[in-house]
């Protein structure tokens, strides 16, 4: 007997059993009907058991069956496929098989091939799954290695903001980036991409981050890291893969970046002027040994940002299949978005162009490093909690009436979610009251600086922040004012902000970072309607 | 927001006066609601602040409120409010403004 195994595109003869005539005391050795020989033609036009002493054509297989004494061919047929054979020798009486026994046969073989095609089906679907089954677990072993390995906190250096996104693909690239403290004001800036997803990948950039990190402690430069990274992964990566990086070295306190690049984007920085491609070329690592990296340096001014960029944004397509590009990219960097949170703007571009529906094609990683005038340092980008979702971010200037501003975006950022007239209008008082503080204390009027403010909202609670630049200033208890006093001419009728802001809300928090002062204003969204 | 500044209108009754406000109290307010209360006080008796036409009061504006209640207590005059919303009627309980002036439904209970 044999049983024909089903396969994607190619029919291959499968794993056979044998039948053994009782006269026969050796095994018959499983004879496979390969797809397109005569004997298969014979068998599917025959509609039954197949004598194979009358059979007239010749192929291997019906010699070889001829010679291991099969004189019977039962086909097993399901929807007009051959899905086995079942092989018969002599018959115990040495007598020739008759019209009944193969009418039986027949029978037989047509009762047992509808079950055997469903357990054909059954057998091919428990495969499917099983591969559907290890895709999934690579891609979460995948996911886990770069999670785990990518930087969990971003470098906290005064005069410089840098942020990160990372946000893989289904497939899950190979993208990585990195921030090493090298001292003595110096930040290794890292970004790179494997050619390749899942597991594999996902090695390569673990090796090759191991690989960096070691080498940025031995080298100065940064031309000097790749080459060396380049020789050791030569030998260690499989073929056919390779890893293009870009490594920077910032010097925190002069603002120099020095940076060399095997085959990854250009960064872009937005300079007062426009912007610049910082250019650098180089092979990518892992290709061949023995290359050379060339430094480049770039001097970052007061307000300078530069952009590192992985080509999962350059590449993604848009439903007309257009990739987003590099001249997009440069726009959109050139533009300043508001508190200059360029993550959040580039993000927000790219899906727009990409439709917010549309699968993401390879991982997305963005660097952002900007020189900040320490003075000057706009409002504080702020990075929601977990859960938290960011309903609306803005800044405003520090003017007089800038509060009535806030009051209305905050107002039109929180509309849909239902929360009731009483405490809209405590919030509103409480944002008030908060960004004038913002305006006069923080900032000091200063109309050059503004009031970040972001809304954000998870299950429980709406929370607004409001950030000034008043970090270095001590921050005031809310004193409770005494109004005969104040009747009294005793007290200045002032001082009733920060008391109102208290008894609006359901919690107050402050909290200094970067030189920004910050504020959070909690609302509960179903405590009860008594919040004072 | 722009903002709707500040007006004032003074109405004699036979009680005292009706002082009419208008647009937004804040410490902008301060010089327009003296001299309205410096109008309004040539009349004995009391002296109403009509808020129904108060778009934003801020914390700056309860001070100008508090200067106004200072000026009238020197003089021993009662000083009353309506037209609040509900919102600034909180607001006047929680600064205790609400114990040193009448708060009205409306302008018919003054």
């Amino acid at each position: 007997m044999f049983l024909r195994k089903r396969s994607k595109g190619n029919q291959e003869p499968g794993q056979s059993g044998t039948m053994q005539p009782e006269t026969h005391t050796r095994s018959l050795e499983p004879i496979e009907i390969p797809p397109g020989d005569v004997l298969e033609t014979l068998l599917l036009s025959a509609g039954g058991p197949v004598e194979l002493s009358t059979v007239e054509v010749e192929s291997a297989t019906i010699e070889r069956l001829r010679e291991d004494g099969i004189e019977l061919v039962v086909p097993l047929i399901g929807q007009g496929e051959l899905l086995g054979a079942l092989y018969l020798g002599q018959r115990l009486s040495d007598q020739p098989y008759s019209t009944d026994d193969r009418r039986l046969l027949g029978n037989l073989a047509a009762q047992v091939a509808p079950a055997m095609k469903v357990a054909q089906l059954v057998r091919e679907q428990q495969v499917e799954a099983k591969e559907r089954e290890r895709i999934q677990q690579e891609l979460q072993v995948a996911a886990l290695i770069q999670q785990t390995l990518l930087p969990k906190e971003l470098p906290s250096i005064n005069g410089w903001n840098v942020d990160a996104f990372y946000r893989p693909a289904r497939a899950v690239g190979g993208d990585f980036y990195d921030f090493i403290d090298l001292g003595e004001a110096r930040l290794g800036v890292v970004i790179g991409d494997v050619t390749d997803k899942g597991v594999p990948a996902a090695l390569v950039m673990a090796t090759c981050r191991s690989m960096l990190r070691a080498a940025a402690f031995n080298h100065d430069s940064p031309s000097a890291v790749l080459a060396d990274v380049n020789d050791a992964l030569v030998p260690e990566i499989p073929p056919a893969m390779f890893v293009t990086c870009l490594y920077a070295i910032i010097d925190t306190d002069a603002g120099r970046v020095v940076f060399a690049n095997a085959g990854h984007n250009l960064p872009y920085v937005r300079t007062a002027d426009g912007v610049v491609e910082l250019r650098a070329t180089g092979m990518p690592l892992g290709l061949m040994p023995g290359m050379d990296y060339d430094d480049k340096v770039y001097e970052l001014s007061d307000g300078d940002l530069m952009v590192l960029t992985s080509d999962g944004i350059t590449e993604a397509h848009n439903p007309e299949g257009e990739m987003y590009g590099f001249s997009r990219l440069m726009g959109r960097v050139a533009a300043k978005p508001k508190n200059d949170d360029m993550v959040t703007s580039l993000v927000a571009d790219l899906e727009r162009w990409t439709g917010s529906d549309a699968e993401q094609e390879d991982d997305i990683t963005l660097v952002v490093v900007r020189r900040t005038a320490s003075a000057e340092d706009s409002a504080a980008v702020f990075h929601p909690s977990e859960g938290e979702r960011l309903l609306a971010e803005f800044a405003v200037p520090s003017i007089e009436g800038s509060e009535r501003l806030a009051i209305e975006k905050v107002s039109a950022a929180i509309a849909t979610l239902g929360l009731d007239e009483t405490r809209l209008e405590r919030l509103k008082t409480a944002v008030g009251e908060t960004v004038m503080n913002a305006i006069e204390h923080g900032n000091e009027n200063d109309a050059t600086l503004d009031v970040g403010v972001q809304v954000t909202a998870d299950a429980g609670r709406l929370v607004v922040r409001v950030t000034d630049h008043g970090g270095d200033k001590d921050i005031p208890d809310a004193a409770i004012p005494d109004i005969e006093a104040k009747l009294a001419g005793e007290q200045t009728p002032r001082g009733w902000g920060l008391f109102l802001i208290e008894k609006m809300v359901d919690e107050v928090n402050r909290a200094r970072e970067n030189g920004s002062h910050i504020v959070e204003l909690v609302m509960k969204r179903e405590g009860d309607a008594d919040a004072g | 927001m722009p903002d709707e500044g500040f007006e004032t209108q003074v109405q004699i009754t036979g009680k005292g006066a009706v002082v009419e406000l208008r647009g937004t109290v804040n410490r902008d307010a301060k010089e327009g609601m003296e001299a309205a209360y410096a109008e309004a006080s040539q009349t004995p008796g009391e002296i109403v602040l009509d808020f129904s036409k108060v778009e934003y009061i801020n914390s700056t504006g309860i001070a100008v409120i508090v200067g106004v209640l200072a000026m009238a207590r020197a003089e021993d005059r009662q000083v009353g409010a309506f037209g609040l919303t509900d919102h600034y009627k909180e607001v006047f309980e929680i600064t205790r403004l609400a114990d040193f002036m009448n708060i009205y439904q409306d302008a018919a209970a003054d």
